[in-house]
């Protein structure tokens, strides 16, 4: 399909009245205009075709379909159920679905449109769109011009949340191929502590393709855990971009696993915008059939004194592709900093494949910066010995492929979801690997 | 129980086994000497099943089956078991969990009930003090991080746990100092009894102070060139290999 023509129609048409973020999509717009879908010769979208996702038929309406709310209870992960649920259907913030489990005291969950005209406008004009000084793509710009349909979320000042916010994404394909934009602002402000999970699910059987943007500012001193779970099936396409952006002494920490889809392209975005900053990242892709997962993170140092470091980790089956790029960026001013990356990768089959591209721009000349990359098959001896020991061959993969693992699952805190997403992997692997 | 007839094996282009006899009955205690590079891993490797050693010749029959038609982990389910020379480091896996999953793997091939938690923390107990390891190193990953004599005695402690026919000691003795030395062969000599066997691996004569064999092979240039008994060993340490080569030699001329 030609996406200039296609949704200049739609924009031209979306209702525009109120809205106090008119002049956010509409800058966004002409940058859309300009740029179009980003192509293959774009480097960062080397591999990542996603002009090829925008197909003939897609349905992008703003609407959200009216979903059953018992339906929605089916979303619930374990380890969750007690938690600020928070729904966007087709791309669209269901105000009405939310569910808050902690006080109104310390977490504000509210529409985008109404925090850019509130007392939270002043953050909304200074914090929506930050990502796209680092991916000013037009796919960035797309969701951008799109916004009104967006949530914001507040951790007040102080707050530890003691329930996780968990940001659900559904997709209703029952009519054809759906495509959903969310859009998402969070502000985790100083001294305050939150968990957001986001994950995704799909009503119907026909293709989705979600292009969401998740900016979050995790303010002085704030301590924030992310995790992004990936496991909406074989015919889900998504590019995301998850920008955080973190002040002086912030600890961030995010888990990106992906268990399925067709074609999947996460960006994760740390910007260490203050001293003392902390940020540890981890992935994992366990991928088959033909499941491309595209990761690409950046740490941007900005700052000094700040660590990061960096692990993720990749299986690939059947004829899947795992990529991985790896930008860390330390400014001139950013003495002191300490950024590691490390990405492991392992190859089942003939036609599986991987690539991995660390990228390392030093500008400061005190820091300790270290990367490192395999891409290799199980360890034949390690395999042997397991058989050797009356172990089958297809268990002795799954176990060594589960220790392989086991350090990013690890990473996540809270035991019924770690045990659950174990439980999809040991599932998987004694199935299809 | 074990019987070789004139095995050959390779590997890629290289002759290693150039026709090994040899016959092993339940309680018997064998033990394999020879110079480095004599073919001893390679024996105790083919035996095991590893795939980097390909057989062009002869033929191995375990407790009545084609042991060479067998998967490695048949094999070991028949009650083979192989204690590695060099125990492989296994990171992520609990050595715990390992050895539940191989003592229960064997027991579904045999058409035996699992064992229960219960009843696998008991007999796990009961063996441990056998080989003297301790709880802390069975939580930890699978030989991670573990000393040369924790490595060895762990391969003992799992020989313990499967409870094999015939286990096979590939230079268990190398590395190890001489009170890991008397754990390992404590173990062994616990184990033995009169329907089990052992094929010992090794390059000195100390472990056979300990485990004392019933029959000793000499293994040089892939062939048994001399049998005996103990006596055998304690020669062969005192004249070294040498004057084995030169008989062999002095054969061949």
């Amino acid at each position: 399909m030609d996406a200039k023509i296609f949704f200049k129609e739609i924009y031209e048409h979306q209702e525009k009245g109120a809205s106090n973020l008119k002049s956010f999509q509409q800058k966004n717009w002409d940058a859309f205009s300009e740029l179009g879908l980003p192509a293959i010769k774009h480097e960062e979208w080397k591999y990542t075709k996603v002009k090829n996702l925008f197909k003939d038929g897609l349905i992008y309406d703003q609407q959200a379909s009216a979903i059953n709310k018992d339906d929605l209870s089916n979303f619930i992960l374990p380890g969750t159920e007690k938690a600020n649920h928070v729904f966007f259907i087709n791309g669209i913030y269901q105000a009405g679905l939310t569910l808050v489990a902690d006080s109104a005291d310390y977490l504000v969950i509210k529409t985008l449109e109404a925090a850019s005209g509130d007392e939270d406008s002043a953050f909304v004009d200074a914090y929506l769109g930050g990502s796209y000084g680092y991916n000013s793509d037009g796919i960035n710009a797309l969701n951008a011009s799109f916004s009104s349909g967006g949530a914001f979320i507040k951790v007040k000042k102080g707050a530890a949340l003691t329930h996780p916010v968990v940001i659900h994404h559904i997709a209703d394909t029952q009519v054809g191929l759906r495509f959903s934009q969310p859009r998402i602002l969070i502000s985790i402000e100083s001294l305050s502590q939150a968990t957001i999970i986001e994950t995704y699910n799909r009503i119907g059987t026909n293709e989705s393709l979600t292009n969401e943007v998740i900016e979050i500012c995790v303010e002085k001193e704030a301590n924030l855990r992310y995790i992004k779970i990936q496991n909406e099936g074989a015919d889900s396409n998504h590019t995301g971009t998850t920008h955080i952006r973190q002040l002086a002494k912030a600890v961030t920490h995010a888990v990106t696993i992906t268990l399925s889809g067709s074609v999947v392209r996460n960006n994760l975005n740390m910007v260490m915008d203050g001293e003392f900053g902390e940020s540890h990242m981890f992935g994992l892709y366990l991928l088959d059939g033909k499941t491309q997962a595209d990761n690409h993170t950046i740490v941007d140092n900005a700052m000094p004194n700040c660590f990061s470091n960096e692990l993720y980790k990749g299986i690939m089956d059947g004829s899947s592709s795992g990529i991985f790029n790896g930008k860390i960026f330390v400014r001139k001013d950013a003495q002191k900093t300490n950024a590691y990356q490390t990405n492991k990768n392992i190859l089942m089959s003939e036609n599986s494949s991987a690539n991995t591209k660390p990228q390392l721009e030093i500008f400061a000349d005190d820091v300790k910066c270290s990367h490192g990359c395999t891409i290799g098959k199980l360890d034949d001896d390690a395999l042997f010995y397991l058989r050797a020991r009356g172990i089958s061959e297809q268990n002795a993969k799954a176990l060594l492929l589960h220790a392989f693992s086991a350090d990013i699952l690890q990473q996540i805190e809270i035991e019924p979801l770690r045990e659950y997403i174990d439980g999809l992997i040991s599932d998987r692997l004694t199935l299809s690997i | 129980m074990l019987k070789i007839e004139n095995l050959h094996a390779r590997i890629e282009e290289k002759e290693i086994l150039k026709g090994i006899n040899l016959n092993i009955k339940p309680g018997e205690i064998h033990a394999i000497m020879g110079p480095n590079g004599s073919g001893k891993s390679t024996l105790a490797s083919v035996l095991a099943g590893r795939t980097d050693y390909e057989v062009t010749g002869g033929s191995v029959s375990f407790m009545g089956k084609d042991l060479l038609e067998l998967s490695p982990e048949d094999r070991s389910r028949e009650g083979l078991f192989l204690a590695f020379q060099y125990p492989v480091e296994i990171p992520g896996v609990s050595t715990t969990n390992f050895i539940k999953s191989a003592v229960n793997e064997k027991r579904k091939y045999l058409g035996q009930e699992p064992l229960d938690a219960v009843q696998f923390l008991k007999t796990m107990k009961e063996k441990m003090k056998l080989v003297e390891i301790d709880q802390s190193l069975l939580s930890r990953s699978l030989n991670e991080g573990f000393s040369g004599g924790e490595k060895k005695r762990n391969e003992i402690f799992q020989m313990a746990m499967l409870n094999p026919k015939l286990a096979i000691l590939d230079e268990t003795d190398s590395g190890l100092d001489i009170d890991a030395l008397r754990i390992v062969a404590n173990g062994v000599n616990q184990l033995r009894n009169k329907d089990n066997a052992f094929l010992i691996v090794t390059h000195y004569q100390r472990l056979l102070d300990y485990i004392v064999p019933d029959f000793v092979h000499v293994l040089y240039n892939g062939r048994i060139v001399k049998s005996g008994t103990k006596e055998l060993a304690f020669e062969l340490e005192e004249k070294g290999y040498d004057f084995i080569k030169a008989e062999v030699n002095e054969a061949t001329a």
